[in-house]
């Protein structure tokens, strides 16, 4: 399956020597990929290790500072999409860059020259259909389409301009497990055709599962590169996360266990039902209970209807129908934190300030603030020189340590509530442990905690019940990695 | 993160950085006076020789010309400064105060009878009251059909010219029906002047007391802070600050139509004493260019408004003794508005994330 | 009834020309997802180069100048709000400033302060043979000047661009999602900036228009708010260059009519009818509900430059 692993052996796509700076972050230094013809070749690293920004640079969207590019042993200049097009690579995206409100035929049309003939277009598609086993109907709306569904158009639209070297970033992020494995095995079938295929991502077992060679970068750099079978998943894991770090790793689980002898409830729903802005009915007749000192998971495919269930507990989002108790004020720390949780140019008084923003009357004293501020970032390890920083200053991982202790710090800890969405998505292996300690702290402490996150491992290990959603509808299922993955995509 | 390496400022609020950062902003302004000047074939020295003898020239010219004006922009400045800060770009000023100066000049001349500082007091009501009225109509349109404030609030501007045009030739108009302006404000109810300063009045304590009640606001207030949450991120303010930006914008649109009525109020009862067409050479549209050079800070607002103030007041000199059009005024306005924006740009750019800035300009 | 009829239609027409030259021009520039408030600058600006060029050169320069002249405030667009990436509302009102002193300070400098109404040619009807035969539409529709002809080649000819090639599909696509049409490799700053310039082209033209075929001189100002009325004819007809048409056509009806009730004996103080049509423009913009048909990326700040 692998072929000889010779230096002299032509290269589809090779990076050497990648420098990139963003101000004052180095994000890549002397970052090299080489990809040989046939192969799936993995490219692995935590959050931030410049997995992404180094396939950005490949396919034109960034620029490096320094280092070259090969193409099918040519060097080349890609300064844009365009040229990376031309060159035959192609790249699918971790959000997807369709037009929702452009049907697949036009999606895959963009980018073409001259005279639009969208009929021949579709045959086009259908053709491709053939080829590759997806089922791609050219008329219909992509916003319409399943999220699996608009993965296999952004792949088209790739293979449409005959590329040859795909770049998948994180493709997996937003499929449920058989859908992961049907596209791995995808991806297998068109390396095997002489293609060559990147595949982005930051878990390891995946990559063990399908790649045939694998690099890995770590702040940046590349610290290993090998065949599969050369390498263990000890030695890659350690690789990824540095030997340091290695005893910081979150061991696995010991599971909080209620002190409490009496059971609190603090959330209760009967019967509700949730729409969303656009009055689409995402969630019907959920009923639960969820008590103090709890960590509840959700386990749901994206677009499920979980979004709205955090947003309803957290009080963000009224019921349509039914009922939903829950405390007056629910901390709330939701996945888009640039936009929803922070105010990137205020400082982090301001920033801690803004919660409870809404309701406040009157004067607001700056120096209580900054006080509060200031000790909210001893308590909880948020590295930054002063409080009067803009919050843009701070690292992501810093970043949401604040947000994260502004939404738990409020209350008393026996009336907490918080409800977490992707906590982690994009942090350090380091702030993600610190986080997830933060977590089991303030649950051991009273807390009732509602936790969301795509990453079902990131669920199992710190979730003391699981809810499932799927298809509009909540059902609480045992700590089972296998049915809850089956109950994600309705497979039971 | 290595501490103390070096330690940045909180804020750069220090004096001498202020006078600094002014310094830059007049050389620049004197700079491009002369260069547009050249441009056009103009005389620089006498041009700008004018330019200073009308503004700071004389005692006279600095109070009667300059402080005079900077009533008004002051007032309309501090409007479309919190107006912007909290997201709503109201560039409705000029017909905000209008409407203001329209009912000013209605209630003062038919209130009869009535004490002179009542009178003053209710016709200076009468103008918030009226901008903000004004406004409110852009507010509503926003609010409840999404229209851009940009264009309703321009589209209020003309339609409050033709108003106040029909009002002057008709049921304000003065008794002998010749002039198309109303009646002559009685002397008891002109704003007094300060004794000492020429033709310079009381309302310069208003707007004074506006930018400086402004600023605390916004610096101290919850409600202030809820403005500048808004105007930051509507959707960071809505979901972790529970705010609701609607009522929060809404009701600075009303405050900021009312301080542009509030200055076409100050303006009638202090400086024109009727109503007329063109009582304001375009006050409200150069309060932009006012608020965004002050970074949309109401105090700083005092100060650019002083300096725009001095402008206008040199830009008539400049007419009447070196015949340069007074629309030159008006170029170099907009072009400082550019230069605010493109530097405001730049600097995201080249992103210097260390101490806290504000919207926009900053 | 022709006699009604006629005048009211020709005037209908000789009003929407210059509304329609400016919104589907802008109505480009917004399905690119940007707004350009400096559109009212570009027609002044446009006005003021049309007298310019015309003055002893004659009509077509007159217009030529005027394309060029709109193009200069839309370069200076480009470059604020593409280039810089500076707020592109501010910008733009500060453009129309800009442009409202400079038209203002030259027209003095060059022609003097007293402002002499000046003598220049001015473009004629040119009938269509046959078509201008018409019963009732004839003359009105087809008795008009050249530029008026442009308009009815321009629209269907944008419509057809728009659907019918990959570089309409290309600008559309800005509009709703532009990071998808970067990663489709269009080069999206340069259709943005491509589209401005045509946006300040007709712009310009849109201002000729005013001066060289309908008041056939200059003044301080005398766009007198076109350019927002067609920014607000783009929302009404629903950013389509088939439905702009239509918008141009109610705001001229709309104007035309104000002459007809005054005939008939209105007898409302005529200010109103000079405000008719910001009014309009705001009713029109209240009704244009179907926001959800805007391009959906309209009006949002620009992605930091690479």
């Amino acid at each position: 399956m692998t072929l000889p692993h010779s230096h002299d052996a032509p290269v589809a796509l090779a990076l050497r020597g990648i420098d990139k700076r963003y101000g004052n972050v180095q994000a890549l230094s002397a970052a090299t990929l080489e990809v040989r013809p046939g192969t799936v070749h993995a490219l692995l690293g935590e959050n931030g290790a410049g997995k992404s920004t180094l396939m950005r640079i490949a396919y034109g969207l960034e620029r490096a500072d320094a280092g070259t590019l090969l193409v099918w042993n040519d060097r080349v200049r890609v300064t844009s999409p365009a040229e990376a097009i031309a060159q035959g690579i192609g790249m699918v995206h971790q959000h997807f860059t369709l037009v929702p409100a452009m049907t697949v035929a036009e999606n895959i049309a963009l980018g073409g020259k001259g005279r639009l003939d969208l009929a021949h277009v579709a045959r086009r598609v259908d053709e491709l259909s053939t080829l590759t086993g997806f089922a791609l109907d050219p008329n219909a709306r992509v916003e319409a389409l399943p999220v699996g569904a608009q993965q296999r158009v952004e792949i088209a639209k790739a293979l449409m301009h005959a590329a040859r070297i795909l770049i998948l970033d994180e493709p997996t992020a937003v499929l449920a497990p058989n859908e992961s494995t049907e596209l791995l095995r995808w991806v297998r079938v068109y390396a095997d055709a002489g293609n060559a295929a990147v595949l982005i991502t930051h878990k390891l077992r995946e990559a063990l599962g399908v790649a045939d060679e694998v690099t890995v970068l770590r702040r940046g750099r590349t610290v290993l590169t090998a065949q599969r079978d050369e390498v263990t998943s000890d030695a890659l894991t350690s690789a990824m996360i540095g030997e340091e770090l290695l005893s910081a790793r979150p061991r696995s689980i010991g599971k909080v266990s209620r002190s409490r002898s009496s059971v609190e409830v603090v959330f209760r729903a009967d019967r509700l039902t949730l729409s969303d802005t656009t009055g689409i009915v995402r969630l019907r007749d959920a009923t639960f209970e969820i008590n103090a000192g709890e960590i509840v998971g959700i386990a749901a495919v994206e677009g499920n209807g979980q979004r709205e269930l955090l947003r309803a507990l957290a009080g963000r989002l009224g019921p349509t129908s039914g009922v939903l108790a829950h405390p007056p004020a629910v901390g709330f720390v939701p996945e888009d934190r640039h936009h929803d949780a922070v105010l990137l140019n205020r400082s982090l008084s301001e920033n801690v300030a803004l919660r409870g923003a809404g309701a406040r009357r009157g004067m607001i004293d700056w120096d209580a603030v900054s006080a509060q501020t200031e000790r909210l970032m001893l308590e909880y390890d948020v590295r930054a020189e002063s409080a009067n920083l803009a919050m843009r200053a701070l690292s992501g991982g810093n970043q949401q340590k604040l947000v994260l202790a502004r939404e738990l710090a409020l209350e008393s800890s026996s009336e907490q509530a918080l409800v977490v969405e992707n906590a982690t998505r994009g942090l350090d292996v380091r702030a993600t442990a610190e986080i997830h300690a933060r977590l089991r702290t303030a649950a051991q402490n009273g807390a009732a905690i509602v936790l969301y996150s795509s990453d079902i491992d990131e669920v199992l290990l710190l979730a003391t019940r699981a809810f499932v959603v799927f298809d509009r509808s909540v059902r609480e299922l045992p700590l089972d990695r296998e049915r809850i993955g089956q109950a994600m995509v309705g497979a039971t | 993160m290595k501490r103390g390496a070096h330690t940045r400022t909180s804020r750069r609020a220090s004096v001498a950085w202020e006078l600094a950062q002014a310094g830059v902003v007049l050389l620049a302004i004197v700079g491009t006076t002369a260069l547009l000047l050249a441009a056009g074939g103009y005389a620089v020295d006498s041009g700008l020789a004018a330019l200073w003898r009308g503004s700071m020239g004389s005692w006279y010219a600095f109070t009667s010309a300059t402080l005079v004006r900077a009533i008004p922009l002051m007032l309309t400045g501090v409007s479309v400064a919190i107006a912007f800060r909290a997201g709503v770009l109201n560039i409705g000023a000029e017909g905000q105060l209008l409407a203001g100066a329209a009912a000013a000049a209605a209630v003062a001349l038919s209130l009869d009878g009535l004490p002179a500082v009542s009178v003053i007091v209710f016709a200076l009501a009468a103008s918030a009251l009226g901008g903000a009225g004004w406004a409110s109509i852009a507010a509503f349109l926003r609010a409840r059909f999404g229209v851009l404030e940009v264009i309703s609030t321009i589209m209020l501007n003309f339609i409050a010219l033709h108003a106040v045009s029909y009002l002057v030739r008709g049921p304000l108009q003065e008794p002998t029906h010749v002039y198309p302006q109303s009646s002559t404000i009685g002397d008891a109810i002109h704003l007094p002047r300060i004794a000492g300063a020429g033709r310079l009045h009381i309302g310069l304590l208003l707007a004074v007391g506006a930018s400086v009640v402004a600023g605390w606001v916004l610096r101290r207030t919850a409600a202030g802070f809820r403005l500048i949450a808004a105007g930051e991120s509507p959707s960071a303010a809505t979901s972790a600050g529970g705010i609701d930006v609607m009522i929060t914008t809404t009701l600075t649109f009303f405050v900021s139509g009312a301080l542009a009525g509030l200055a076409g109020g100050v303006e009638v009862l202090g400086v024109t004493f009727a109503l007329y067409e063109n009582i304001s050479p375009g006050y409200g549209y150069t309060a932009i260019a006012v608020a965004l050079l002050a970074r949309l800070d109401p105090w700083r607002v005092a100060a650019t408004a002083l300096l725009f103030g001095g402008l206008e007041a040199g830009a008539g000199a400049m007419q009447r003794d070196a015949g340069v059009p007074s629309t030159l005024v008006t170029v170099i306005e907009a072009a400082l508005i550019l230069a605010v924006v493109a530097v405001g740009a730049l600097r995201r750019r080249s992103s210097v994330p260390d101490a806290a800035t504000g919207p926009i300009a900053a | 009834m022709t006699d009604v009829v006629e005048p009211l239609l020709a005037a209908t027409i000789r009003t929407a020309v210059p509304l329609a030259l400016a919104a589907l021009g802008e109505l480009l520039v917004e399905r690119t997802g940007l707004i350009n408030i400096g559109l009212e600058g570009a027609i002044l600006a446009g006005a003021l180069g049309a007298l310019v060029g015309a003055s002893g050169h004659g009509v077509a320069l007159g217009f030529a100048s005027a394309m060029v002249a709109g193009m200069v405030v839309a370069l200076l667009f480009v470059v604020f709000v593409v280039w810089i990436r500076a707020d592109q509302i501010i910008a733009g009102t500060a453009l129309t400033l800009l442009s409202m002193g400079a038209t203002g300070t030259l027209y003095r400098a060059i022609y003097g302060s007293s402002g002499a109404a000046l003598s220049i040619p001015t473009s004629a009807a040119l009938p269509i043979p046959g078509l201008a035969a018409l019963p009732v539409v004839g003359t009105a529709l087809f008795s008009q000047p050249p530029i008026t002809y442009l308009v009815y080649l321009l629209a269907p000819a944008l419509a057809w661009w728009l659907a019918s090639t990959h570089a309409g599909l290309a600008l559309r696509a800005i509009g709703d999602r532009p990071d998808a049409a970067e990663a489709a490799g269009i080069a999206v700053d340069r259709v943005r900036s491509l589209a401005v310039l045509f946006s300040g082209a007709l712009g310009g033209l849109a201002g000729g228009t005013l001066v060289l075929a309908q008041a056939g001189t200059f003044a301080e100002g005398m766009s007198a708010g076109r350019g927002f009325i067609a920014i607000a004819i783009v929302a009404l007809g629903r950013w389509t260059p088939l439905g702009v048409i239509g918008g141009a056509l109610l705001f001229g009806a709309a104007s035309a009519l104000q002459f007809a009730f005054q005939a008939m004996g209105w007898n409302a103080p005529y200010q109103v009818f000079l405000a008719v049509p910001y009014l309009l423009t705001l009713a029109a913009l209240a009704g244009a509900v179907g926001r959800a048909r805007a391009p959906a990326s309209l009006g949002q700040a620009l992605e930091p430059r690479r």
